[in-house]
């Protein structure tokens, strides 16, 4: 490949893992460049960058980013998070999940790390199905959506995710699409940089699954489903229930400063300590 | 050097032992009988500037303490039967990606939510295989206040030793008694090892057939990647790969059973030429010497074994200690755990088990009347 | 010399601490072996209460107590949940305003058992002034009567275990306690 046309984050990825296994036409390539453009313009020190990951598509992901990287348990990212946090504070951690692992098995980590506003950004990558298991029904399948656990139609009510971690106490919520990347980059820069629990849903297509099993086949097609489907939150707080249905509602749900855990811990640290040594940061390697 | 004597629970002291084996994380749940640890550990840690944080569920405790512990604290947590059924599958994790780490488990009775102010030992097996797959851990099996303290301090060196979750596996009766311990003012503590090399060479899972790596903390420029999918020297998904699933697991087994000469640890009394061998682990080791003693009194010729370090299972040394004797009885607060496996270990004597449920220990009587019996 | 003891009660009385404070006595300042251990139903609060205590000049091997050298009663539930353990020719010591002696004096009789009375919550109350003390006059009577542990430990347990500030009204329980068994002597 010519070097000048290599994509400019090209440098942030383990290049002796490409090929990645993501599917032609998946969300997650533009969730990834618009990740390390809201990093650059957040001005995020790449060296401390920790990403950490559930199971799914979207949680291969920090796998392929050249930063230290935690791919762990189905669902369970928030509380190794939460640990890599506590432990040292001056990791820049982020969780990247999806809708089955953050909403499904891993919703109560989800409430709980946004309860507890710990300053880590949970970037979740909402496709509407599980994608690596071959296409099953998840919590935010839209009512009525085919899958191939839900032959004839999904029969639950999905989960509003940014309205539900909202209320449970995120102090950045935001939820785009991938066919907004700038709004996009833009919500990212803000996440990384709220000193708190920040939480981008970025709606996503899977033309695999999702697509294939409700007639959108092409990935193209699925962005402009939801491209035209997208309505601003500022407008979509005017509209019935009846006007917002089947709509993606977009934008900021959530943007204010509150007191942050692991730097409450770190008071708490300063005031009970009487070692003289309020910080244990890396005391693993000490010894006799 | 000076040590301080105190008069506290055995819960009190693994949270004490953890103290002192230079432990600064722990993440805990609520849960009867091991609550105290959890309550001494908010009380302590913050005073030598460590992290305490009470998580959502036991799942989560045990990926905040694998996240504390890779981005370089020791780390620790402690719960009871439900909540180390829930702990499996990150115990799993742990061995997986070779996480060091301590749980303690104060055992209770079980199954499901049981007695949770009542003793057993239901969850020797459990330890051993909870989680799925073949792989190995260590358990030590504390019967006094002063081993939780001791086997405490272990449990967190034989962990970066090895680079494996090890568990203190105690139980009721010794989590919330009381007895003397003496503190000494240092401990020997086993420092984590940096790599010798830098990023640019490190491999981070790259050891002996039957070995473990140096391990560096998240931050420290290593950039590694950490999975519990099979991985190979990397640390890279390697998921299909027959030939490097077989070299990884083998190494995660191996490296603990090469080595269970020197990890594992019996205590023996009397053995040399005994008739009938009483072999027991943790509280219901100290009615079954109750009753040697007793029946070495009657001048019956019994020899005591207890196991310290359950798991790996000592097999040449009970071999060593027990394959002369004519009768060998298996005293276990369970309905036959690791009866189980001194029976296959000695194939060639007759082993007999001393069960018990229901809360409490054996009485001493109780295991002398199966001394005394000769059924066969 | 192995000695059993056990003191039973209603949950709110102290009884656990009281079994500490001897325990921690006998194994921090008098060179004794002690183990101490309780038993509790899932009540936070009221309900019956019970503490054990195996103290001993030699390691001990089995840590629960079988049949109590010394049982001390601290109700009349308790009096009657736990008498038939005691030893024959034992100690048992009452609070004779919470237990009715009478009923049990058949049993006091056939196995020869030394009883003693220690009015702990009257005393508590009108000696020291609060009632809560009563476990701390009651450890006065225990040491007093039986001697299981010396004054000296005692006290300094007592001021080793008590809340701050309390040290005090506690070690005066204790003398009250003491007094109680100079009194029946």
């Amino acid at each position: 490949m010519d070097e000048n046309r290599e994509n400019r984050f090209m440098k942030y990825l383990r290049k002796d893992r490409l090929p990645h296994i993501f599917c032609a036409g998946c969300g997650n390539g533009i969730v990834m460049n618009t990740f390390f453009n809201g990093m650059e313009m957040a001005e995020v020190d790449f060296e401390k960058v920790v990403m950490v990951s559930g199971i799914g598509c979207s949680s291969r992901i920090p796998g392929y980013v050249k930063c230290d990287s935690l791919h762990t348990t189905h669902g369970r990212p928030i509380s190794f998070a939460t640990g890599i946090k506590l432990a040292n504070p001056e990791n820049e951690v982020v969780v990247f999940t999806g809708d089955g692992d953050a909403a499904a098995i891993g919703g109560n980590h989800l409430i709980h790390g946004a309860r507890r506003n710990i300053n880590i950004t949970v970037i979740c990558i909402n496709n509407s199905i599980y994608g690596m298991t071959g296409g099953q029904i998840s919590p935010t399948s839209p009512k009525g959506s085919y899958g191939s656990t839900a032959p004839y139609g999904a029969l639950e009510r999905p989960f509003k995710l940014s309205e539900m971690v909202k209320a449970a106490g995120a102090t950045y919520v935001a939820r785009w699409t991938t066919a907004q990347p700038v709004q996009l980059s833009n919500a990212i820069k803000k996440a990384l940089k709220n000193k708190g629990f920040s939480f981008i849903e970025v709606m996503s297509q899977c033309p695999t699954y999702f697509g294939r099993k409700n007639k959108m086949r092409s990935p193209i097609e699925m962005l402009k489903w939801m491209k035209e489907e997208s309505i601003v939150k500022r407008r979509a707080d005017k509209l019935s229930a009846e006007e917002l249905e089947g709509k993606i509602i977009v934008g900021e749900f959530q943007n204010k400063e509150e007191p942050e855990f692991s730097d409450k811990v770190c008071q708490l640290l300063e005031a009970q300590c009487t070692t003289g040594k309020p910080s244990s940061t890396r005391s693993a390697f000490e010894g006799d | 050097m000076t040590s301080e004597d105190y008069f506290i629970q055995g819960n009190e002291a693994c949270a004490r032992g953890a103290i002192k084996a230079n432990c600064r994380f722990f993440a805990g749940y609520p849960i009867t009988p091991s609550t105290e640890i959890a309550e001494d550990m908010a009380v302590f840690l913050p005073r030598e500037g460590g992290t305490f944080v009470q998580m959502e569920d036991e799942i989560s405790t045990l990926g905040a303490v694998i996240g504390a512990v890779w981005a370089g604290m020791k780390g620790m947590t402690a719960t009871s039967g439900p909540g180390f059924s829930l702990m499996q599958e990150h115990i799993g994790y742990a061995v997986m990606t070779e996480t060091p780490l301590v749980i303690v488990n104060m055992q209770r009775g079980s199954p499901s939510t049981g007695q949770p102010t009542m003793a057993s030992q239901g969850d020797m097996m459990q330890a051993r295989w909870g989680s799925q797959g073949d792989y190995e851990i260590i358990a030590l099996s504390p019967s006094s206040v002063q081993e939780c303290f001791d086997f405490t301090v272990e449990a967190f060196n034989l962990a970066e030793k090895y680079r494996v979750p090890v568990m203190v596996m105690s139980d009721e009766n010794v989590g919330h008694m009381r007895e003397k311990i003496t503190i000494p003012e240092k401990v020997e503590v086993k420092a984590r090892s940096m790599p010798e090399e830098g990023p640019d060479t490190y491999l981070p899972y790259r050891a002996d057939p039957d070995g473990t790596s140096p391990m560096p903390a998240l931050g420290d420029g290593y950039k590694i990647h950490i999975t519990g999918l099979t991985h190979d020297e990397r640390g890279y998904p390697d998921a299909s790969n027959p030939q490097a699933h077989s070299k990884l697991v083998k190494r995660l087994c191996n490296k603990i059973r090469h080595h269970t000469n020197e990890i594992s640890r019996i205590k023996t009394e009397n053995v040399e030429d005994a008739e009938i061998i009483i072999i027991s682990y943790g509280a219901p080791s100290r009615s079954a010497l109750k009753a040697v003693r007793t029946a070495r009194d009657q001048g019956l010729n019994v020899g005591f074994i207890k196991i310290d370090v359950v798991w790996p299972f000592p097999e040449e040394m009970i071999q060593k200690a027990a394959g002369n004797a004519q009768r060998v009885i298996v005293v276990e607060m369970n309905l036959g755990q690791i009866f189980y496996e001194v029976q296959r270990v000695l194939p060639e004597v007759k082993v007999e088990l001393a069960p018990k449920i229901g809360g409490e220990m054996h009485l001493p009587e109780e295991i002398l009347k199966q001394i005394n019996s000769t059924k066969d | 010399m192995r000695k059993e003891v056990r003191i039973a009660g209603f949950g709110g009385q102290g009884i656990i601490l009281a079994g500490i404070v001897i325990g921690k006595a006998a194994a921090l300042y008098d060179g004794l072996q002690a183990v101490q251990t309780q038993s509790y139903g899932p009540e936070a609060r009221g309900g019956a209460s019970r503490t054990e205590l195996v103290i001993s000049d030699e390691e001990i091997d089995y840590p629960k107590v079988q049949h109590p050298d010394i049982f001390v009663a601290m109700s009349h539930e308790a009096l009657l949940a736990y008498l038939e353990g005691l030893k024959t020719g034992g100690i048992l010591i009452i609070d004779p305003d919470l237990v009715m002696e009478d009923e049990i004096s058949s049993f006091i009789t056939e196995h020869n058992i030394q009883v003693y009375h220690a009015p702990a919550t009257r005393t508590a109350d009108e000696k020291v002034g609060l009632r809560i003390v009563a476990n701390i006059v009651m450890i006065g009577a225990i040491t007093g009567f039986t001697g299981i542990i010396s004054e000296e430990a005692a006290r300094k347990a007592i001021a080793a275990s008590v809340p701050p500030g309390t040290e005090d009204k506690n070690l005066s329980a204790f003398e009250a306690g003491m007094e109680l068994s100079r009194e029946e002597v």
